[in-house]
């Protein structure tokens, strides 16, 4: 159900939450960035509502919230493994329209098919998600023509503003918050619906059908030989998901250690390494052909709908201006001819 | 027509008393290159006004507006007025021009205004100097470069700056990638390599170029909040010994940096020659004569150095050797 509430309350309020409640956000890390004197804008623990930064696209998506960077999946000795203990905190993540659509990603691959991850599971469990609205389009993003620019999947909505928040809660555990809350202080029961963008400065038509010889199109050579292979459009990504494992032995005694499963990029050097020496995709032409048509092609044909959820943090990030975007428009264009 | 000119005067007014008799060049400072575009057209003017049409871009970015006649001086000092305080160079007497010439323009390469190598911004830095030190009269040459690329060819000058950043590590973030290893080795100097996936950094061998942080691709590898420097001294060119200025500070702050050059010129007013020509003896030859150990102790009066602060305890000069 909604409410108003004036911004001091919610201030309040979210002291409140964040006192039961890990708050992940989107927030500017001043001089983070790339180069010098640049912010970035990614995920961290949030404590007020001041923190958050509502204004910008993250750099870098929500997905670090399900699936850590590293994640240790266990510790061994040398006859025993413990598992790591989940945080005793649920967490609240904020995020936007286009990143809940990516959630639904996440969990096809985690969750629904074949045996649920038991590490992302329990981290999506005990986390709630909270909308951010989107009052007007980024740059790059083309959510509207990937359709992911509006939702009703969230927890919670809220609409921060000067002097007021606005919220739309749709799960229990935080609208019994909500109530306790409207009783004793300033919130105000009203209809809120979430801020939404009809139209995109980017505009994406994809391919109705891809036919067999796609793979040999120039197209690939062409942007293939502007990558320089760095990772930036997977790691950004909120639906690229690929791990790699390492086993750490430690230092001081190489009979104990851990798992950990890490981020990788299907465009980095080592991804298609195989024992034995082999390595599959070698060329960055081959690793583009690969992350493009999983995008928009093979993911689809086995879960039913597409992976991209037109975010365009991709286009955004590539440090050699490869657009994704111009791609897919291209693609489209060479299956009508 | 009779030419009654002061030339030292006209000199330390920033005029070149050129080949040609009577005419100069009219030379316009512009402290770390960085400039508003509407001096160009204030530059522009007094060139097809006074002089002959033709401007010369000058080693250390200044202009230098060819073919002036030498009586029309006070007039061409009136124009110049707006370009001195659009760049705001410290002057003693409004409308007549610039106050000194003795010590060079700070210049800088463009610096992280623009470029995604440079640690700082010169330009800003190059003025901060410039406030600091002029008008000035004694011979310093200062320059100042984003990183150890080293556009500025800051070590051949009595000053070069050098930016520097201490790569801030987050392991939580990394990948193993190697896209910072990859990047140390082939552009810089291969400070960096791999233990258990994760990336150990030699600190004895990393320079603080950045190149780690800019290959970076999920922010594990950040910049330093503190902006740090490398401080040469004494590069130079000319006819006697041309040398490359070595490393005195590493890891150094902008203060410490400003207040050494400033102790350095107290230092060049005591130990200078008095019977230098025209009063000027380059400051490389003043140390060479004095020995580092007496410089050392005048340039480092008052400076407190940041504990992370490297010095040199002892510096020997080599390059080459014509005298």
């Amino acid at each position: 159900m909604g409410y108003q509430m004036p911004r001091t309350d919610a201030d309040r309020l979210f002291q409140r939450l964040s006192e039961h409640y890990h708050i992940l956000a989107p927030k500017v890390f001043a001089g983070e960035g790339c180069y010098s004197d640049t912010d970035v804008v990614r995920y961290g623990t949030v404590r007020s509502l001041s923190e958050i930064e509502f204004e910008k696209k993250s750099d870098y998506s929500f997905k670090e919230a399900l699936l850590p960077v590293n994640e240790t999946l266990f510790y061994f000795t040398e006859d025993q493994t413990a598992i790591p203990s989940l945080p005793e905190k649920k967490r609240l993540v904020f995020l936007r329209s286009c990143d809940l659509h990516a959630l639904k990603r996440l969990d096809a691959i985690y969750l629904e098919s074949g045996n649920e991850d038991p590490y992302y599971k329990r981290l999506q469990d005990q986390t709630r998600f909270v909308l951010m609205g989107c009052p007007k389009t980024c740059d790059t993003g083309f959510c509207v023509s990937m359709g992911t620019n509006q939702t009703d999947a969230y927890d919670l909505y809220l609409k921060v503003t000067e002097d007021a928040v606005f919220a739309d809660c749709r799960h229990p555990e935080l609208e019994a918050f909500l109530q306790d809350y409207a009783g004793t202080d300033g919130a105000v029961p009203c209809p809120v619906t979430p801020e939404y963008i009809e139209t995109n400065k980017e505009s994406v038509t994809l391919p109705s059908s891809l036919p067999e010889d796609i793979h040999a199109h120039p197209l690939w050579e062409s942007y293939g030989s502007r990558c320089i292979g760095c990772g930036r459009c997977n790691f950004v990504c909120p639906t690229c998901t690929c791990f790699t494992m390492q086993d750490i032995h430690y230092k001081d005694n190489e009979n104990v250690g851990e798992r950990r499963r890490v981020w990788a990029s299907c465009q980095v050097d080592g991804y298609t390494d195989v024992a034995g020496g082999g390595s599959f995709r070698q060329s960055q032409a081959d690793r583009l052909r690969f992350k493009v048509l999983h995008k928009i092609s093979d993911f689809q044909k086995r879960f039913g709908f597409q992976m991209c959820v037109g975010c365009g943090r991709c286009e955004a990030v590539c440090p050699e201006y490869i657009s994704y975007v111009n791609i897919l428009n291209t693609l489209a264009k060479e299956v009508a001819q | 027509m009779s030419l009654d000119i002061n030339t030292k005067k006209a000199k330390k007014n920033a005029y070149r008393i050129s080949k040609e008799r009577g005419i100069g060049a009219s030379r316009i400072r512009v402290p770390g290159g960085y400039l508003k575009a509407e001096i160009l057209g204030m530059v522009q003017e007094i060139a097809e006004t006074y002089g002959n049409g033709v401007v010369h871009l000058t080693t250390r970015q200044g202009f230098e507006i060819e073919g002036i006649r030498l009586e029309d001086m006070d007039a061409i000092n009136q124009m110049l007025q707006p370009i001195i305080e659009l760049l705001d160079i410290n002057q003693t007497e409004k409308g007549c021009g610039y106050p000194a010439s003795g010590t060079r323009n700070v210049s800088a390469c463009i610096g992280n205004n623009v470029c995604p190598f440079a640690n700082y911004n010169t330009a800003d830095f190059a003025k901060k100097i410039e406030k600091a030190i002029f008008p000035n009269d004694l011979h310093f040459k200062i320059a100042l470069t984003g990183c150890p690329n080293d556009c500025a060819k800051v070590r051949l000058h009595d000053f070069g700056i050098i930016g520097m950043t201490l790569p801030q590590y987050d392991p939580s973030r990394c990948v193993a990638c190697k896209a910072c290893i990859k990047g140390c080795k082939s552009l810089s100097v291969n400070a960096l390599r791999m233990e258990n996936y994760k990336i150990v950094r030699d600190a004895e061998k990393c320079i603080g170029c950045g190149v780690c942080i800019t290959k970076c691709p999920t922010r594990a590898f950040t910049r330093s909040q503190k902006k740090y420097y490398r401080l040469t001294l004494m590069g130079r060119t000319g006819k006697r010994n041309p040398r490359l200025g070595k490393d005195f500070l590493l890891w150094a702050d902008e203060d410490s940096i400003l207040k050494i050059i400033l102790n350095t010129y107290r230092f060049v007013k005591a130990h200078i020659d008095p019977n230098a020509p025209g009063g000027k003896e380059h400051v490389g030859y003043i140390i060479d004569r004095t020995g580092f150990e007496e410089y050392k102790k005048w340039a480092l009066e008052g400076v407190e150095l940041m504990p992370e602060t490297i010095v040199n305890r002892c510096i020997y000069w080599d390059g080459i050797h014509y005298d």
